[in-house]
């Protein structure tokens, strides 16, 4: 890029206006974000408080005492911290899966063969996004309730010969919750990768004698694969922090992911050294999507920009 | 786009196409058709239903028994209006959205502008702390800022102010994200060419630039309003007292234990304030762009799509 005349002269004059702008930006998330991570290690790393039982948070790295960590990492791999962990992995994998099963085909559809209604089915499918997640919990609330719409209907149809129990400790009710909270948030991704592809590209196999399917497989997927784990990623992080899904639709101890044990260690007061070290060892555990992913969109910017 | 499928275009008789499509179910995308039309429906119709409930003149969330204000005006005690912990739960979100939205435009307009032209040594790791908040679990966020409220940060008390901080906090990446898509979209040669005539940097930034990313900045301010109403985990973490929550906590708390349809209608108020935001977001970006140039009037929403990243 050449840079005119007014950028050499703007060498000498008024260079700190672009950092000043980014600075009061920049600071808070100093403030108000990093530094309240680094709380939650100090407190991790803290030793209980003596009088009131609350945590007593160790600032300095070279007091810290891994007490606490230690007692989590023992539970993870002998007690029933680890069950937990383990259903966490197993609804956010299963839920995954599921979401990339059913928004692969709407995004495919929408963004390739949509045609004149293209822009009506993108707000249809926007739309979820911008309701709110526990309102659409609610709603489910509302239709598996034991007189709710959901029995009514497999009731009359047959395939039930009494009304169940959808809300109490039921895996596949969290399991479609988590589906239907969180497929919306996997279909952009994967609409943004799947218009991307050139037309023609897809042509050019058709014309080499490949058929629609193997195209498909040959063509389309592998050039999709970007949107799919980019996709995967985003719906997985907010998966593993979950815990209203499981308390909405359940609320049974038999489907409580971690989100709910570190929700209940910090608000309860008494227990926030082992919430923090709890949320700790979470980040620990979503440390390789939250790289991977932040690493691909700084990428993507700084080929937008340049 | 016109050269797509020209074999389903030619005739062929019903039996022959019946068993074409059966042999290739992807070729022309009758089944994409109805899986598209099915999830949609089912994406929709639960929260439909529990709008619908909203205004049920009875007190059961699952048989019909009429329409009704009740459950919004007129019910003396149990209805938004009068239930005073609705009430308060709805003047707090509607608080909330409205300060953060006040706050985060700015700094994230000024954050955005920063980073999308400043090439200094300190740019790339502020790019990474402006995305970090983006990947970020909300409960990680909600832990780290109460233990920060609690711990160090005493002045800082949990209830209103406290959401407040957290609310901007994570609401300054989105505003940064909907401003940066329309800078990179201008580019620099305007503020180049104002320079080139005399102006300062300075008076680019105010005269040429800035007008510029009017309609970027509008919409983030409904964005950031949308973003902070609907966030449920940060005002949990951070309520301190019950004086302070907010519509999303109110729904996590009284949808299993207390539920009546004014918890359907208390939702539904939420729903119709954030479509109105993002509605409003959405057609800032449509009119600019017809104003511009007319036949794509589609590429906004196509636009509004890409950008939750």
């Amino acid at each position: 890029m050449s840079r005119p005349a007014a950028e050499r002269r703007a060498v000498g004059e008024r260079r700190w206006l672009w950092p000043s702008l980014a600075l009061p930006g920049v600071l808070w998330l100093v403030l108000l974000f990093l530094t309240p991570l680094y709380a939650v290690l100090a407190v991790a790393m803290g030793t209980p408080d003596p009088i009131f039982g609350g945590a007593l948070p160790a600032w300095n790295p070279l007091a810290w005492d891994p007490g606490e960590l230690g007692t989590i990492l023992d539970e993870l791999f002998t007690g029933q911290l680890g069950f937990v962990f383990l259903r966490t992995l197993v609804y956010v994998a299963v839920a995954t899966f599921l979401s990339l099963l059913i928004g692969y085909p709407v995004a495919y559809y929408v963004a390739r063969h949509a045609g004149r209604f293209r822009v009506l089915l993108l707000m249809l499918i926007i739309a979820p996004f911008w309701i709110n997640y526990l309102m659409r919990m609610l709603a489910w609330v509302n239709l598996l309730s034991t007189d709710g719409y959901v029995n009514q209907v497999l009731l009359f149809v047959g395939l039930l010969d009494e009304p169940r129990e959808w809300l109490v400790g039921k895996h596949e009710t969290v399991i479609l919750g988590l589906v239907y909270g969180y497929v919306p948030f996997l279909i952009l991704p994967l609409f943004a990768a799947l218009d991307r592809i050139d037309q023609r590209v897809i042509e050019a196999a058709r014309d080499l004698g490949a058929s629609p399917a193997r195209a498909f497989f040959a063509v389309t997927l592998p050039l999709s694969s970007q949107g799919i784990l980019a996709g995967c990623v985003i719906v997985m992080l907010p998966m593993f922090g979950d815990y209203y899904t499981a308390t909405l639709l359940s609320g049974s101890p038999r489907t409580n992911m971690v989100g709910k044990l570190i929700e209940q260690d910090i608000l309860s007061g008494a227990g926030s050294g082992r919430g923090a070290a709890l949320t700790v060892v979470l980040m620990v555990f979503v440390g390789i999507l939250m790289t991977y992913y932040l690493y691909s969109v700084a990428r993507a910017s700084r080929e937008a920009r340049s | 786009m016109t050269v797509e499928r020209g074999e389903a275009r030619r005739y062929s008789p019903p039996a022959a196409r019946i068993k074409s499509w059966w042999s290739n179910p992807w070729g022309k995308p009758r089944f994409l058709v109805l899986f598209t039309g099915a999830y949609i429906l089912w994406s929709l119709v639960p929260v439909a239903i529990a709008v619908q409930f909203g205004f049920n003149a009875g007190r059961s969330r699952s048989a019909w028994q009429g329409f009704s204000l009740r459950w919004y005006l007129w019910d003396p005690n149990l209805s938004v209006l009068h239930d005073p912990s609705l009430r308060a739960a709805l003047v707090q979100s509607f608080q909330l959205a409205a300060l953060t939205m006040l706050i985060a435009t700015p700094l994230g307009v000024a954050l955005a502008i920063g980073l999308a032209r400043w090439y200094g040594r300190g740019a790339r790791p502020a790019n990474f702390l402006m995305l970090f908040p983006l990947v970020t679990p909300e409960i990680v966020m909600g832990v780290a800022l109460f233990l920060v409220f609690v711990h160090l940060f005493g002045f800082v008390r949990l209830g209103t102010m406290a959401q407040v901080l957290g609310h901007v906090t994570f609401t300054i990446s989105y505003v940064v994200i909907v401003v940066r898509g329309r800078l990179f979209s201008v580019g620099r040669e305007y503020e180049e060419a104002a320079m080139d005539l005399g102006a300062s940097r300075l008076q680019a930034l105010r005269t040429v630039l800035l007008p510029m990313l009017a309609p970027a900045i509008w919409s983030s301010l409904m964005v950031a309003f949308a973003i902070s109403i609907d966030d449920f985990v940060i005002s949990a973490f951070l309520m301190g007292d019950q004086s302070s929550t907010t519509i999303p906590v109110k729904l996590y708390s009284a949808a299993r234990l207390a539920p009546s349809p004014a918890i359907n209608a208390l939702a539904s108020i939420l729903l119709f304030a954030s479509m109105l935001a993002i509605a409003i977001a959405i057609a800032i970006l449509v009119m600019r762009r017809s104003r511009k140039k007319d036949g794509v009037e589609g590429s906004a929403v196509e636009d509004f799509a890409r950008l939750d990243l």
